[in-house]
């Protein structure tokens, strides 16, 4: 163990700290440097910027474009698409707010050296849909990094941010972060007049269909572990829509996307016996929604539905019919390279099982449920909106600051705003990396304060499973089985099985009620008990600890969110069988939650949503 | 896959160690060379595969749901821009497909900071960096009015 007693205390100052470098971390980055000219901005990422976070692999599409300049669609057309897929609840200032400057940020990209597809007959990017062009995106990620380490005064690799520090005298101003390097073992005090969450969502949370060796092949990224939401909900953040949990309808096994199968190659859906299904379910869905199975397009949750049902009702599996499409050439090879640029597990899982889809037509399954807010679902941070329009009640300070002074958000980080997707999660941190130049200057000289005894218990608490396993070790013979710590994938596999069972995974085909959900929340608690007797072997152990914690915090928060709304408004995704409609009375709100990490309670409450565009 | 290491052409550079988003490619302390340590957070994204510079990793398909037989090789050249990638199903065909990765020289992006500085009273307007030119549009900036919300189902 003499590595770890040879640990340093690295203090780093800085005017803005951006914690995770992914998409929204490198926007946050970059505008923070062209509006701070003078600023010290340190941008931190557990992994390595150049291959982090959820796009680390590429991207064959980009999905959040307007296409303002062509008069394609204008910002209001994607308030009205995103509020219609979520059944209604969005932050329509936020999602307007994104919107309007996503085009300036997708253009940008194609400056710096992103491949563009371009439709051959117009000259415009190639639509793969409404909203979606086609990129050549395997190198997607190293070319925004790039940018990012332009912008930088230094961006630290490596580090896991564990816990954010509020000011000495001020416990609701941040006042900076803390981590360890994963490598070396140091540990890092992060002191900022500003902090930018743009960490990521949260993928095993809930028991993935994989459990082998294939669990590490999540629709989500396995390294999306919920800091996103962890990070703020321990200083006291409040969060919205976290029961909006997401369920995928993909390739079966690799989670390869369809959006291009349907969009670009018209590829369409039957069941096991070759019909059509969706519509058979239509009144089914009707009696539990009402109207928003008329709109158009249907609602993603819906669709899901109707699968669900399909299945249930013995009739799968759900198929995607390529056959047809894949005889041309040209759609072929899209087909295969979507999946090589952005998914490559389901080209692996097809070449392995003979699957060719000009011969067969592959199976679709739905995925176990995801919690993110920069896809097509908006849990997150309740963060301040666009100060020329942004509702009075949406509004306490700078743009996307959440309800802790000097504390910003990006990307997953931010609730309410669906369909931000990779163009969109960088414009956020754009966004936010503007505000928070702002708020640093209106500071002047004023330094927040941190707490020396709080970094010090701290690092006592985040290096003692190291020191649990060392002890317990000795304890016995030899193995995984410990009387006196867990090892982490310990803890995270029963944190998966108990939000599967109680909170509505796969294996209740999604539902939960409130007695469940209860049951889940006890059990949940005594996890959080023996969070304290982790043990890790090394410091790869001890960063899935840390992920765990970050997992299980907001785990929690989805489960108690998921008990406060009492309806289901999102069949597909998850079911309340004990308020099995939705309930626009009562509910056509977001939902709030607010922890108190000294005493462990959650509040919760109802904020309205306001219309912004017809 | 998850991802494998072929002893023979591991040379213990740690390129894979470095770039891996999992932090699962270690270097063994036997054999002084790159394994996956933790195959079951592997995400088979294929950074380390790309970034190998002895070609020495590869990765076998999650072993819950696919059969042996198949292979996915990939060869990114920086140099030549392009990604190239072999298919190998099971029963033996075979597929090709070559991307382009980028269309500038790497390291070509330009700083914010060697952008003209923003004017005092630009920190007040909504227009973020390079706005309201590299939006294209000719109305500039898009914005709402405060007096456009409501309340209720729409």
């Amino acid at each position: 163990m003499a590595l770890f007693q040879r640990r340093k205390t690295v203090l780093v100052d800085a005017d803005i700290l951006v914690i995770g470098g992914g998409m929204a971390g490198c926007g946050a980055t970059y505008e923070s440097r062209y509006w701070g000219r003078d600023l010290k901005i340190v941008c931190v990422e557990k992994a390595n910027i150049e291959r982090s976070g959820a796009v680390a692999q590429g991207l064959y599409a980009i999905n959040c474009y307007m296409g303002m300049q062509w008069g394609e669609n204008q910002p209001e057309d994607h308030v009205r698409y995103a509020r219609n897929d979520l059944m209604g609840l969005v932050r329509e200032d936020l999602g307007y707010d994104i919107a309007r400057h996503v085009d300036a940020t997708v253009h940008k990209f194609e400056e710096w050296g992103l491949p563009m597809m371009r439709d051959p007959e117009t000259g415009r990017y190639q639509r793969e849909g409404k909203w979606q062009i086609m990129i050549h995106g395997e190198s997607y990620k190293p070319i925004v990094a790039e940018a990012a380490r332009k912008a930088a005064t230094q961006v630290y690799n490596r580090v896991m941010v564990t816990h954010l520090l509020t000011d000495k005298a001020k416990p609701d101003r941040i006042a900076g972060a803390v981590g360890f390097n994963v490598r070396t073992g140091d540990y890092y005090v992060f002191r900022a007049k500003a902090v930018i969450v743009s960490a990521g969502g949260a993928s095993h949370i809930f028991k993935p269909r994989a459990v082998g060796e294939g669990m590490g092949r999540t629709w989500y990224a396995p390294w999306s572990s919920a800091s996103a939401y962890a990070l703020p909900i321990e200083v006291g953040a409040k969060m919205t829509q976290m029961e909006n949990r997401i369920v995928l309808t993909r390739f079966k096994d690799g989670y390869g996307p369809v959006g291009a199968y349907f969009l670009h190659l018209k590829t369409y859906t039957q069941n096991g016996y070759g019909e059509e299904y969706e519509s058979k379910w239509y009144d089914h869905t009707k009696a539990l929604v009402g109207d928003y199975i008329d709109r158009h397009p249907v609602p993603t949750c819906l669709r899901n539905h109707a699968f669900l049902e399909e299945v249930k009702a013995g009739r799968g599996p759900i198929r995607m019919v390529t056959k047809e499409a894949f005889q041309d050439p040209h759609k072929e090879t899209v087909g295969w390279e979507n999946f090589l640029g952005m998914t490559i597990g389901q080209a692996v899982v097809w070449a392995s099982q003979n699957i060719d889809p000009k011969h067969t037509n592959p199976e679709l399954t739905t995925s176990e449920p995801y919690v993110m807010g920069s896809h097509a679902t908006c849990s997150g941070a309740w963060a301040s909106g666009p100060e020329d329009y942004a509702p009075a009640e949406y509004q306490w300070g700078y743009n996307r600051m959440m309800t802790v002074d000097g504390l910003f958000g990006a990307g997953d980080t931010i609730g309410g705003t669906a369909h931000k997707f990779s163009s969109g999660s960088f414009t956020e941190g754009r966004i936010a990396g503007k505000a928070a130049v702002k708020y640093v200057n209106d500071l002047k000289n004023v330094q927040p304060q941190v707490s020396e005894q709080e970094y010090l218990a701290l690092e006592k608490a985040i290096f003692q499973p190291l020191e649990n396993y060392r002890v317990g070790r000795n304890e016995i013979v030899a193995g995984t089985v410990s009387p006196s710590y867990l090892l982490p994938i310990h803890g995270l596999q029963r944190l998966e099985k108990i939000m599967d069972e109680y909170v509505g995974g796969i294996s209740t085909n999604y539902m939960t009620n409130d007695v469940l959900l209860n049951r889940g929340l006890e059990l949940l608690g005594m996890l959080k008990e023996d969070m304290s007797r982790m043990g890790a072997e090394d410091l790869h152990q001890l960063q899935r600890v840390w992920e765990l914690h970050h997992r299980l915090l907001a785990s929690e928060s989805v489960t108690r969110h998921t008990l406060f709304r009492e309806e289901t408004r999102w069949p597909g995704y998850y079911y309340r069988g004990d308020h099995m409609k939705l309930d626009d009375a009562n509910w056509h709100c977001f939902t709030l939650s607010r922890y108190d990490r000294h005493s462990g309670q959650w509040a919760l409450e109802k904020a309205p949503v306001y219309h912004i565009v017809d | 896959m998850p991802t494998f290491v072929y002893m023979t052409r591991c040379d213990g550079c740690g390129h894979c160690v470095d770039i891996c988003p999992s932090d699962i490619m270690h270097i063994d302390k036997t054999y002084r060379r790159a394994y996956n340590i933790e195959p079951n957070m592997c995400w088979e994204c294929y950074s380390c595969v790309k970034a190998c510079p002895q070609n020495a990793i590869d990765a076998r398909g999650y072993a819950d749901f696919a059969p042996l037989g198949h292979s996915v090789r990939a060869l990114r050249e920086e140099a030549k821009g392009t990604i190239s990638w072999r298919l190998k199903f099971r029963d033996g065909r075979e597929k090709h497909f070559v991307s382009p990765i980028r269309t500038t020289p790497w390291g070509s992006i330009k700083s914010p900071a060697e952008y003209a500085a923003p004017r005092p009273e630009d920190f007040a307007k909504q227009e973020l960096a390079h706005e309201p030119e590299a939006l294209n549009v000719p109305g500039g900036l898009p914005a709402l009015r405060p007096d456009q919300l409501k309340q209720g189902v729409v």
